[in-house]
């Protein structure tokens, strides 16, 4: 299992922003499509940045006025991406070491999908009940 | 119209390929207790389990077991099997959409991806896949032929679908003999030359697809000594920080196999495997037309910033001379006639089992997918079990919200008056168990798990059709 089987079942929607947009467009993006982070892209729509619902909380502990300031100003710059051939296993410790709970996966500098830790945990969780369930066949050879 | 689901009005679900998934799918929608739901199976082959049938190597009978399972939601008064039955050629999703309330396809990854390399389509290269549904009789296939006078070959991949070749290709006629492969590839792997495969890994054994006991049966086939190279096999600076990281003891044991395999002194048997890694092809060179030898270039690793070891060239090359190649390096899904698809990904255009509108991006009422055509070639045949469960529950919810297709003859009758009219040669479960019986008993007599029909009219014929 790899990253591209792990878009592939999710429509290829990845919610953008701008980093000109303010915290407030952000947040209401991210509660109107329930998700916990939006990748920031320039003009071309080339990822600079990730603005999470962590980063906002962060903030929000220094400055009761952020909600008016902008998503660069708060966006994290130096984003761990991901390439569609990275597999579950090193894509998993990487999130789970790094404390990454999004991974922007790029192609040629181009934006193609998100992958979000819960993507992470879904697709282990099945690829684990897929092997016992083949396991089980195998073992039982029920024909009865 | 009231909400189908009920005894005076089913939910009438058509599911597309008749393969895990689609079983799955089915045995996941009748087992909804409140819900009535009628589910009919529709395959372009005559016979029902796809790649369990036509992809799982003829050596694994037991991995073919199965389809035991599959038997169980067959019996279910409430499934039928039109096998022989082509979505787009004999049923168009229009001639669908006015007899179900929903459609679901599980049509898999059916084409091969390509290696991209000068000479890839030179007579004696094939796609492993073609050669893989030669040896297990698929019908479209029966006439294919390939050039096994050659005596050495490369197989390009390390997936599973690789090693099946790989093993296929060095077993004696003996031992194929006691399998359900395919007569004509029977006969033809008797006079099969070939003495020295190559298996050939971009990457290195820590990163090597194939599982252990794979591996372990490559290492200990009764006509072939395994052997692999000291200088590859030896894990290399990343590979070790990666291993020491996560200590995944499956991935270590596989590395010690391997390197077994390089340190084995060599053997006495007629047929030999040597396994590569860190070599990916780059260019086929010919003689008269024909494959005579194959450019690798040696990779080195590099991680990416997700931490995946990914294979990078260097300058160093080699010639290997081969003259018969199978490439195995990935699978793609088909596109379906009137379905969207997602051409990045190959595979159905759909977010967790609903078919989206490509221009919209909102899902397609009544249409859906699971399976490799959902997700992608990936995982062991259990896996498509979680992944089909996903999709039908997603089926059930939008049943709930009452959005579903409106079938203006949603009649159990009516659809199956259609299929005969279409396609008159129509297999149903019973006509299939009936096939499945001579082929046992065929089988039985030779000592075989089955002799299997290998072609549409010889089924029909025996069905008195």
């Amino acid at each position: 299992m790899n990253i591209a089987h792990m878009l592939a079942r999710k429509g290829g929607h990845v919610f953008t922003v701008r980093p000109e947009q303010t915290i407030r467009e952000a947040l209401a993006e991210l509660a109107t499509r329930n998700i916990g982070a939006l990748v920031v892209v320039d003009e071309n729509d080339r990822p600079i940045g990730i603005i999470s619902e962590r980063d906002v909380v962060r903030w929000a502990v220094l400055d009761e006025h952020l909600f008016g300031r902008t998503v660069r100003e708060l966006m994290t710059k130096n984003v761990i991406v991901g390439s569609p051939e990275d597999d579950l296993k090193s894509v998993a410790h990487t999130m789970t070491e790094m404390r990454v709970r999004h991974l922007p996966v790029v192609v040629g500098g181009r934006l193609v999908g998100i992958v979000s830790i819960g993507d992470v945990v879904k697709a282990q969780r099945d690829e684990y009940e897929g092997e016992v369930a083949t396991l089980q066949i195998q073992i039982t050879d029920d024909r009865s | 119209m009231t909400q189908p689901g009920t005894e005076a009005q089913p939910l009438r679900v058509a599911i597309i390929g008749a393969g895990p998934s689609g079983f799955y799918a089915a045995e996941h929608l009748l087992s909804h207790p409140e819900i009535v739901v009628e589910v009919d199976l529709i395959d372009r082959l005559p016979t029902p389990y796809g790649l369990v049938r036509y992809g799982v190597a003829p050596d694994h009978q037991k991995i073919k077991s199965v389809t035991a399972a599959y038997d169980k939601t067959a019996a279910n008064p409430r499934f039928r099997f039109f096998g022989n039955v082509e979505f787009g050629k004999h049923l168009t999703r229009e001639d669908l959409a006015a007899h179900y309330h929903q459609m679901l396809f599980t049509t898999g990854a059916q084409t091969d991806r390509r290696i991209g390399i000068p000479g890839e389509d030179l007579a004696g290269s094939y796609p492993a896949t073609e050669f893989v549904a030669w040896y297990n009789g698929h019908p479209d296939y029966v006439n294919y032929e390939f050039d096994l006078q050659q005596e050495a070959a490369a197989v390009v991949g390390v997936g599973n679908v690789a090693v099946d070749v790989t093993r296929v290709l060095l077993r004696s006629p003996e031992e194929l003999a006691r399998t359900d492969i395919a007569d004509y590839a029977l006969e033809a792997l008797r006079e099969s030359r070939v003495r020295e495969v190559f298996l050939l890994g971009r990457r290195g054994p820590a990163q090597a697809a194939f599982s252990n006991p794979e591996i372990r049966e490559l290492g200990n086939l009764p006509a072939a000594d395994a052997t692999a190279l000291a200088e590859e096999v030896e894990l290399d600076e990343a590979s070790k920080a990666a291993l020491d990281r996560t200590q995944d003891r499956t991935t270590m044991r596989k590395v010690e196999i391997i390197q077994g395999f390089a340190a084995r002194p060599p053997g006495g048997k007629p047929r030999k495997l040597v396994m590569r890694f860190l070599v990916s092809p780059v260019e086929l060179s010919a003689a008269d037309g024909h494959v005579a030898g194959m450019r690798l270039v040696h990779n080195i690793l590099q991680a990416t910033s997700a931490g995946t070891l990914v294979a990078k060239p260097t300058d160093r090359l080699e010639d290997l001379s081969v003259g018969l190649i199978f490439r195995a390096v990935g699978y793609r899904g088909v596109p379906l006639p009137g379905v969207p698809f997602n051409q990045d990904w190959g595979v159905i255009l759909n977010e967790k089992g609903r078919v989206l509108d490509p221009a919209t991006r909102e899902p397609v009422p009544g249409l859906y997918a699971a399976g490799w055509i959902k997700r992608g070639p990936t995982g062991v045949i259990g896996t498509n079990k979680p992944d089909a469960a996903e999709t039908v529950a997603n089926m059930m919810a939008d049943v709930a919200q009452a959005s579903t297709l409106a079938p203006t003859e949603p009649g159990a009758g009516a659809v199956e008056a259609l299929i005969r009219n279409r396609q008159p040669d129509h297999i149903s479960w019973q006509d299939w168990q009936r096939l499945n019986e001579i082929e046992v008993q065929r089988g039985k007599a030779a000592g075989r798990p089955r002799i299997k029909f290998t072609r549409g009219e010889d089924m029909l014929a025996a069905l008195g059709r």
